[in-house]
């Protein structure tokens, strides 16, 4: 199994702490993982994202500009990635400030409305893990249990108490993602 | 079972230096390495180790402490980004030229000038040819995993000492910045200065009464003297290059073309390779590990294997220049490479590789 994955959207959603989670994730089940950032001026205050790219094997480029999923959480990451998903993949978005939604028919397209649920949620900081519930409802790469284990080993034990809200924002990411039809 | 980790390039080979005993980092801010003076200074290793971590006025002055630490038979370490760099080469040829062992750490980026704080290779010929003034070689290794930004601290200064001779670790942005799976290794206890004094006859340890002064110095105003130690130095590279060259390969068995690339670039060509082959195009990769002992005689070798080698490089083309020595035109070999912290995608290698071999 190699899983090749862009996760892109504003700074401060937490989209590089997602990548994080899910690598420490695919470390617990024993699987080699990478992590590559964009650190350029453009994550000062613009977009940010990550590559993540999760295997059984030996991983070759940490760099690639083809992914099996896109996690698409802004317009501007939607414009530049939507065309970079394979034939065939997945491209998981949420919809709050979209204007121009995804239109290919060659992919599978899926709606995570986050944003809305986070807003429900008793602390809206939970909003990348009710994205990944949605990634992981798609994609069940990893177990639950690896989730929280990758969860603790990547938060600091000061916000160890807030695991159990973390683990309830993955489960409400699961309830709300939801396939988009693309109609002709 | 061993730690894992999850770390950056820049903040594992910090780890690494806690773990090896170094005993002095002197560094000055520089993006894409600014981490490893941040983990450092975080981790506290004077509290750890005793370990000194020093943010020194300039990488001028860094690497002059560096120079110190050297003669008097410390672990010392420094490390900055290619403009840091160009500002060290001055105390590097003096380090060289005083035969004194230390790393030096770059986190290589664009340029030239300031250029940008993307990764780029293009500081090979500085690394490799001697950056500074003087016939004087760095032995250079290139990691292309955060692993091996872990594993070569150890490694780097094992060469160091046993050779007397500055270690150059040269990396890029790409694996500077980007997180994988680490295996930690067991901490090292700092050697004790009556240890030091044991395994350094040569540093300033403090004169004792039975042996002359120990004099660290790169200057010797008799010609005859001075030339006699060139040599010296000449037969100190001749022998690295006999004992010290590292490399990879990948697929080359049954290769009909070979990418020669190293560090970031050469985790691409893994990629090109699946790619290619997919196509029906039998490629594979050899790897320099050492850029400095180059792998000159296993290339010569590949040249008469294979039809062509494709050098992937992020730079204008720096160490095609070192594989065209090594295969001695046996066979074309040609360049490709992206500048100015481009990192080319996989798939562009395989059309470079398409356009000018088939």
């Amino acid at each position: 199994m190699t899983e090749e994955i862009i996760i892109a959207g504003f700074g401060g959603q937490g989209v590089l702490s997602m990548g994080k989670i899910m690598c420490y994730s695919g470390i617990v089940q024993g699987q080699e993982v990478t992590w590559m950032p964009s650190y350029g001026p453009e994550m000062r205050g613009g977009t940010a994202n990550v590559t993540v790219i999760i295997s059984d094997d030996r991983i070759s480029s940490p760099i690639i500009n083809e992914f099996d999923t896109a996690i698409i959480l802004n317009q501007q990451s939607m414009d530049k990635f939507e065309s970079m998903v394979k034939p065939g993949g997945t491209l998981i978005y949420d919809p709050n400030g979209i204007v121009n939604h995804p239109e290919r028919k060659d992919i599978n397209i899926y709606r995570v409305s986050a944003a809305e649920a986070a807003s429900k949620m008793e602390t809206s900081k939970t909003f990348n893990m009710i994205v990944l519930g949605g990634f992981l409802k798609i994609k069940p790469i990893f177990k639950m249990e690896n989730v929280i284990a990758g969860l603790k080993k990547s938060l600091p034990e000061r916000y160890h108490h807030m695991i159990p809200v973390n683990e309830k924002a993955i489960t409400r990411g699961s309830e709300v993602v939801e396939e988009v039809q693309i109609l002709n | 079972m061993k730690e894992l980790r999850l770390m950056k390039g820049n903040e594992a080979i910090s780890e690494a230096a806690i773990r090896a005993g170094v005993d002095g980092y002197f560094g000055y801010p520089i993006t894409p390495q600014s981490e490893v003076l941040e983990y450092l200074m975080l981790e506290k290793p004077e509290e750890r180790t005793g370990m000194v971590v020093l943010q020194a006025e300039s990488e001028i002055a860094a690497i002059n402490m560096v120079y110190a630490g050297a003669g008097a038979g410390k672990m010392v370490m420094t490390s900055s980004s290619s403009p840091g760099i160009s500002l060290k080469q001055e105390g590097i040829t003096y380090i060289a030229g005083a035969e004194l062992p230390c790393m030096i750490l770059n986190v290589v980026r664009g340029g030239p000038g300031l250029g940008t704080i993307q990764p780029a290779q293009s500081d090979y010929f500085q690394a490799v040819k001697g950056g500074g003034h003087g016939d004087y070689k760095l032995i250079v290794l290139a990691p292309a995993s955060v692993q091996e930004m872990y594993d070569f601290v150890e490694l780097s200064f094992d060469l160091a000492f046993k050779y007397r001779n500055p270690v150059m670790i040269l990396s890029d942005g790409a694996i500077g910045q980007m997180m994988e799976k680490v295996e930690i290794g067991e901490q090292k206890v700092r050697l004790t200065d009556a240890q030091v004094k044991e395994k350094c006859p040569w540093a300033t340890t403090g004169k004792d009464a039975n042996r002359e002064r120990n004099i660290i110095t790169s200057l010797d105003l008799d010609s005859n003297k001075q030339e006699l130690f060139n040599q010296k130095l000449q037969a100190k590279y001749k022998e690295v290059e006999a004992n010290e060259v590292r490399y990879e390969e990948m697929e080359t068995e049954d290769a009909e073309y070979i990418f020669v690339a190293y560090g970031t670039s050469a985790r691409i060509c893994q990629k090109s390779i699946e790619l290619a082959r997919a196509k029906g195009i039998k490629v594979g990769l050899l790897r320099p590990i050492t850029l400095f002992p180059f792998p000159s005689k296993r290339l010569m070798e590949l040249s008469k294997q294979v039809k062509g080698m494709l050098s992937v490089e992020m730079s204008a083309g720096q160490m095609i220049e070192d594989v065209k020595l090594a295969v001695e035109c046996n066979i074309p070999v040609e360049h490709f490479g992206r500048m100015g912290g481009i990192i080319p995608s996989p798939g562009e290698v395989v059309e470079a590789l398409e356009q000018k071999f088939l």
